[in-house]
């Protein structure tokens, strides 16, 4: 059944993506070029669509030719984006479709949507508290809700519903204040009592003596999306925009005169660019080494986990707000879930046993029927754990050099938006009107986005 | 990851509380020339390198004592364990 709707869904959203290529669009602001255009000249390879899903499936899927090219690297471009996750390809691809610049290149270290975008638990959402924050993730939102049609291609972008669960009084006062912030920035949010819960989730364990349900934060804008599809999307769209995407080629040094970027040492030789911008997640502080720069950043690894195959159990995203637990269901029936991060610098991409117990014992206390379910896999990736649990896009000191990173455990949802923010800010050196606050002077200037209140310990946010 | 404590022997890494980059300990004086940038990169900024680290850990469900870990950040292998007390004081900095 999962199986059957999730093959409806990609052919539908084939459909949507086709039809929308047709005329008959709103005007924009200049500068912004409307979703769905003409591609660029000479470009002949073929949009998805149901017929053509429909027409391949009755011809043994024989006419499919890769998504993307694999070209060499160029000796110069306009713009070098280090770091080929769904952040960079964002990048690309809005630097090429929204801005209207060319000579694009990623590069990867090693294949495109191999790092944490491949690796997270793939939930989208917009509820954050604080001014810095809340517009950005908002904006973000707004991406994933156009997003399909935009790129043409099928991310199974779920708008699903997500609960934060609440367990004391104080904890919905400041679900509610959290959800009224949400709504002064245009989100959507509501405030469940119990009962309301328990009509969604009878199983769970409402009366547990230590942390009893008392209600949840939902907002049903929230979901989740498939993240490789994500990368891929991007990846595909910014391709098709003559993005150069290359993949293999690990930036091992900058070329800085004079304190300007002049280019990027790598694996497959140097390349030259104007304008490098760098989008590394857990790899941040290595990369912005070779530009001499210490970042607020920690790298830290994330565990996550999925259960053998269930039937339809849990149609949202629910968050445990007394212990770190946080689940969903993925469309093949796994139960997707998560918690902490296990709170040491780590660049291992693989955690340790401690964290998986602790989620473990989180998922119990939830929900204990999860306890007969068995765990089919674990994995891990590094996050760019920030000083304040807030992410930077901003220039450097550095001519030329741009830098998008401190993602945190929570970069997945800003995709869209961190993609379009990046190259605003590299196409016109300013930065976009939601992502003003997320500069480097913060810190220095006591201006700190830090939604938990935790202070500068970046394991703690 | 088993942590060989000094004064207690080898124990479970879960006894204990990370706090982070062993330089942390370096506190700047307050009263110098250029203090407060001193102080920014002191609190917030890291070197996070790949490979060896040298960090702080709280012994909290144990004897309470502050160490110094020399760990690698790609393997998790521990090569070296001090009290912190000792650090501090080899840098001249406790009394
Ligand atoms: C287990 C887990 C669960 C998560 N769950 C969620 C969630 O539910 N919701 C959410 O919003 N977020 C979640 N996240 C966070 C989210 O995945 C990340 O914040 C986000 O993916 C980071 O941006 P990215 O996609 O660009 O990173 P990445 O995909 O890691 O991309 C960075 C790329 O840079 C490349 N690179 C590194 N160094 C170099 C170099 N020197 N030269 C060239 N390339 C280089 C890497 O190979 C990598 O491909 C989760 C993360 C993990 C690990």
């Amino acid at each position: 059944m999962a199986a059957l709707s999730g093959a409806l869904r990609f052919a539908m959203a084939e459909i949507q993506g086709f039809v929308s290529v047709l005329p008959g669009v709103a005007a924009r602001p200049p500068g912004i070029v409307a979703a769905n255009e003409p591609l660029p000249e000479g470009n002949t390879r073929m949009r998805y669509s149901g017929l053509r899903v429909i027409r391949e499936a009755l011809t043994g899927h024989r006419g499919w030719t890769p998504v993307w090219r694999d070209p060499a690297p160029q000796a110069s471009y306009d713009y070098v984006i280090v770091g080929g996750g769904g952040h960079g390809l964002a990048t690309a691809y809005y630097l090429a479709k929204e801005f209207r610049q060319a000579r694009i290149a990623v590069l990867e270290k090693g294949y495109l949507g191999g790092g944490n975008v491949g690796r997270n638990t793939t939930i989208i959402r917009s509820n954050y508290l604080l001014d810095g924050n809340e517009p950005f993730y908002e904006f973000s939102m707004k991406l994933w809700e156009g997003m399909e049609q935009d790129f043409n291609y099928n991310a199974m972008v779920s708008q699903r519903g997500i609960i934060n669960l609440f367990h004391t009084d104080a904890a919905r006062d400041a679900a509610t204040r959290r959800g009224n912030a949400m709504i002064l920035h245009g989100a959507d949010a509501e405030i469940l009592d119990r009962e309301q819960v328990r009509a969604m989730y009878p199983f769970l364990n409402f009366d547990n003596a230590r942390f009893p349900i008392k209600g949840a934060l939902m907002q049903r804008r929230g979901g989740t999306a498939r993240h490789d599809a994500v990368a891929w999307g991007y990846a595909r769209g910014a391709d098709l925009r003559g993005v150069d995407l290359i993949q293999n080629c690990e930036v091992t040094g900058m070329r800085i005169e004079n304190g300007r970027i002049l280019g990027v040492e790598t694996t497959r030789g140097f390349v030259g660019a104007k304008k490098v911008g760098v989008a590394v997640a857990g790899s941040s502080s290595k990369v912005m080494a070779h530009a001499g720069m210490r970042l607020p950043i920690e790298s830290h690894v994330l565990q996550a986990f999925v259960s053998e195959g269930l039937k339809p159990l849990i149609d949202g995203v629910m968050t445990f707000g007394a212990g770190h637990f946080y689940v969903s269901q993925s469309d093949k029936g796994g139960l997707v879930f998560g918690g902490d991060i296990d709170g040491y610098n780590s660049y291992a991409q693989r955690g340790n046993l401690p964290v998986i117990e602790d989620v473990a014992e989180g998922g119990m206390a939830l929900m204990p029927m999860i306890g007969r379910a068995r765990l089919l896999r674990t994995w891990g990736g590094i996050m760019d754990m920030s000083m304040d649990g807030s992410p930077i896009i901003d220039r450097t000191p550095v001519e030329g050099l741009y830098f998008n990173g401190g993602w945190c455990y929570g970069g997945f949802k800003a995709t869209p938006a961190s993609g379009w923010c990046f190259a605003h800010l590299l196409a016109t050196d300013r930065p976009h009107e939601t992502a003003t606050a997320y500069r480097f002077d913060r810190f220095m200037k006591g201006l700190a986005i830090d939604e938990k209140g935790q202070g500068p310990t970046p394991n703690l946010h | 990851m088993i942590i060989n404590h000094p004064l207690l022997g080898p124990r479970d890494a879960q006894e204990f509380v990370y706090l982070g980059d062993a330089r942390l300990i370096e506190r700047p004086d307050g009263m110098a020339e250029g203090a407060p940038q001193a102080f920014h990169d002191h609190v917030y900024l890291r070197d996070n390198p790949a490979g060896e680290h040298r960090e702080l850990w709280y012994h909290e469900q144990g004897d309470r004592s502050w160490l110094v870990v020399t760990r690698n950040t790609v393997t998790h292998e521990i090569t070296g364990v001090e009290l912190a007390r000792d650090v501090a004081r080899a840098k001249g900095r406790s009394r």
